[in-house]
């Protein structure tokens, strides 16, 4: 069979079972948007390219299948620089397919050429060039396999326009062939019976888990290791949901605003039993001072992440489910079979004992008619049908969400982590919602946020994709604000936005939204349960909160987590 | 290249000490033969804050597989962090951590030297004890090749300088691990991984 290299494309992504491209046509990408026409493929027409790879990251998270989105060369390239780098540092798998000039005109400074395989080289696992299209189905095969196998990520194909239009003859590749990309996903079984003993002795362990629990579909294991041990869990803010709040050993969030049990026990623990986590900045802290007297059990498919930041006593190499699996057999085999496990009361007991004194708390007061931006998530929370997702931008409204958003199921928490990419909410929930229809999608977004990408709600419109915003509006860059109160000696700097430019109600009805304003906290419920109700188009929520509300508690940047700032609310039950 | 990388609890250096007082290590990186891998490494070293002091690369005799040697300093970043984020470089087949003693090391020198009437007889001497070679002649120049350990080479531009050096080119090292005999520790080879 002859096709052309835009046809195999397309026809390869079919073989991979991409049921929806979020992508953008133009110049160079032309020849592939053709046979799109004929695909039984979805595609989402967006309105700007980072959309699209925010979407596709959405849809991944939602999923844990990869994201495709398409867009053309130079501009449209750069422009999903920004959705490669924030799934880079997420390890969400995504497949990106940019358009190329022609191969005859790469290098000679063509019109809308850009070197994109160069530019996005230390953002994606690995990016091919295609020179000649019977390369396409052997690409797209290494594309996928690379993007989900290991440690999940973003890849590019860069495709030459010249190459779109050459025929070539169709084969499907039967296996992939990278002698360079075999990861290793059995833990060494030695490394789980160390890891074994060493959980049998400690009297102060900690699970700390990460985003790689999620990816790596290990809760239901992680669940399991919990209940058999006793062990009580931290969970980070890209594992939130992989391990429910409501359970007993549940700590919730750690880090810089973590609750203080959560930083705290990581602090006293002797013993971190590390899952798919890595020692990020905004978790330990000041490194010097952080969990000094643990020891630490470190479990990632990514080699590199052990001992990179921590020194691991144990570390293990391999897919978290399987290693956590294997770990729970170990606990009652061989020799750390006879050993008794460390009596873990004590511990527990000093554990409950932190909540009651120090839980996550602010004014709850509403006689001054202020709107609390935590009351308001906490309001949706509890108004929406478990399961539901939620979505949510960079800054102070991400933190909230975490914090007062109640997490019982992995898969269900979209947000921008390591990169922390602000207008990441809208788009995001987009691509949520298109890859889980059946579950209720929110996103809970700033008004900073919300302006750099809120155009996507007109592709939510016109597509009917119906997600729901719930806008915290506080009319400044709210975290920023609150650095600038907390370190700058109040010298607000650059961060006021306005409460009313623009007019956000009628900016959302311009997009085709329902858009509602609430302004007291007596207006919120009301608000949520309408929201809810309506399934044919977006929804826009704006809420008018306290602008001073600030995010506590804090491990002020450079300390150490002992150096935790509870905030004014907190003392009480003391 | 300036040190930028994280600070992690240091490791042991097997690495040998050079004059200069810098710890380097060899890493023989076999990788595939396609177009911008060799951008992908230096990407990676500048990326990470790793310093390189020399790189040489070459086609091996699979056609396939190009081969870099790439000496390290190792006061920018644990030997460890380096070769597993090579590792993780899709092209990258396999990495070979050559401890300085445990290789054989050869290195070219070009160097133009002022060599005048007076001179030119002390310097083919000098030519004569290290086993180099005259390449080209001038009526006041002489252009010498020296393939030999990077120690040797350092000795002999250190002799030749006092006659006035005018230009030297040094091409990086290459090395492979030396063979084992039975008790003799060869280099380390790793497997791949994510």
């Amino acid at each position: 069979m002859k096709l052309t290299g835009a046809q195999a494309l397309i026809k390869s992504l079919e073989m991979q079972g991409v049921e929806v491209i979020f992508g953008l046509p133009g110049g160079a990408i032309l020849p592939v948007y053709d046979p799109i026409i004929d695909s039984p493929i979805r595609h989402i027409l967006v309105r700007h390219e980072q959309g699209a790879g925010h979407m596709a990251e959405g849809y991944a998270q939602v999923t844990n299948r990869p994201g495709v989105a398409m867009v053309t060369s130079g501009p449209a390239a750069t422009n999903i620089v920004t959705p490669l780098a924030n799934a880079y540092m997420d390890s969400t798998p995504m497949v990106v397919i940019t358009g190329q000039v022609a191969t005859s005109s790469i290098g000679t400074d063509a019109f809308q050429e850009a070197d994109t395989t160069g530019i996005t080289m230390s953002i994606t696992k690995h990016n091919w060039l295609i020179t000649d299209a019977s390369e396409v189905p052997e690409v797209v095969a290494e594309a996928f396999h690379v993007a989900t196998s290991g440690r999940p990520g973003p890849v590019l194909i860069d495709m030459p326009k010249d190459v779109s239009n050459q025929m070539m003859d169709w084969y499907w590749p039967e296996a992939v062939d990278l002698p360079g990309f075999k990861p290793t996903t059995k833990g060494h079984p030695r490394s789980i019976q160390s890891a074994a003993r060493l959980i049998k002795e400690s009297k102060r362990p900690v699970l700390y888990v990460g985003g790689g629990v999620i990816r790596a579909g290990a809760s239901g294991a992680l669940l399991a290791l919990a209940e058999k041990t006793g062990i009580p869990v931290v969970t980070t803010l890209m594992a939130r949901g992989a391990f429910p709040d409501s359970h007993p050993l549940c700590l919730g969030m750690p880090g810089m605003h973590g609750n203080y049990t959560a930083v705290t026990s990581m602090q006293k623990s002797d013993l971190l039993i590390t899952l798919g986590a890595r020692f990020d900045d905004r978790v330990t802290g000041k490194l010097a001072g952080f969990a000094p007297e643990a020891k630490v059990i470190h479990v990632d498919i990514d080699p590199a992440e052990l001992s990179k930041i921590r020194q691991a006593d144990i570390p293990i190499v391999g897919d978290v489910r399987s290693v956590i699996e294997d770990l729970i057999e170990a606990l009652d085999k061989g020799e750390a079979g006879e050993m008794a496990q460390a009596d873990l009361a004590p511990w527990i007991s000093q554990i409950r004992t932190w909540q009651q004194r120090h839980p996550l708390t602010y004014d709850r007061d509403a006689s001054n008619g202020a709107l609390k931006p935590q009351y308001v998530i906490e309001t949706l929370s509890s108004l929406t049908p478990e399961g539901s997702i939620l979505a949510s931008g960079v800054g102070q409204h991400q933190m909230w969400a975490s914090q007062y958003w109640r997490f019982e199921h992995p898969n269900a928490w979209v947000n921008s982590g390591g990169l922390g990419t602000m207008g990441y909410a809208v788009p995001a929930a987009i691509g949520a919602k298109v890859g889980r229809p059946d579950k209720i999608v929110w996103a809970v977004d700033g008004d900073g946020c919300f302006q750099m990408t809120a155009q996507e709600l007109v592709t939510a419109s016109a597509e009917r994709i119906p997600v729901k915003i719930a806008l915290l509006n506080n009319a400044y860059l709210g975290m920023v604000r609150q650095w600038q109160e907390m370190f700058y000696d109040q010298r607000y700097s650059e961060v006021y936005l306005s409460p009313d430019l623009p007019d956000y109600v009628k900016w959302a009805e311009a997009m085709g939204c329902v858009a509602l304003r609430v302004e007291a906290p007596e207006e919120v419920a009301p608000a949520i349960e309408k929201a809810n109700e309506i399934n044919d188009r977006p929804v826009v929520i704006e809420f008018r909160i306290d602008s001073s509300e600030k995010v506590y508690p804090m491990v002020p940047a450079g300390a150490t987590n002992d150096e935790i700032v509870l905030g004014p609310m907190s003392g009480a039950g003391q | 290249m300036t040190n930028t990388g994280p600070s992690v609890v240091p490791m042991s250096l097997p690495g040998g000490r050079s004059a200069r007082g810098v710890s380097h290590h060899v890493l023989s990186v076999l990788v595939e033969n396609r177009a911008g891998v060799l951008a992908r490494v230096a990407l990676l070293f500048s990326r990470r804050g790793y310093n390189i002091y020399s790189l040489a690369v070459a086609p091996t005799d699979d056609e396939r597989f190009s081969r870099l040697t790439v000496v390290v300093d190792l006061d920018s970043a644990p030997l460890e962090q380096v070769t597993k984020q090579l590792h993780k470089l899709i092209n990258v087949i396999k990495i070979t951590e050559i401890d300085p003693a445990d290789a054989v090391e050869q290195e070219l020198l070009l160097a133009v030297v002022a060599a005048d009437i007076s001179s030119r007889g002390q310097i083919l001497e000098l030519v004569g004890i290290f086993g180099a070679k005259v390449l080209d002649v001038g009526l006041e120049r002489l252009t010498l090749a020296l393939a030999d350990t990077p120690e040797k080479l350092d000795d002999f531009t250190e002799l030749i300088k006092v006659f006035g050096l005018i230009e030297v080119q040094r091409s990086g090292r290459v090395a492979l691990a030396k063979l084992n005999r039975g008790s003799g520790r060869g280099g380390i080879s790793k497997g791949k991984a994510s």
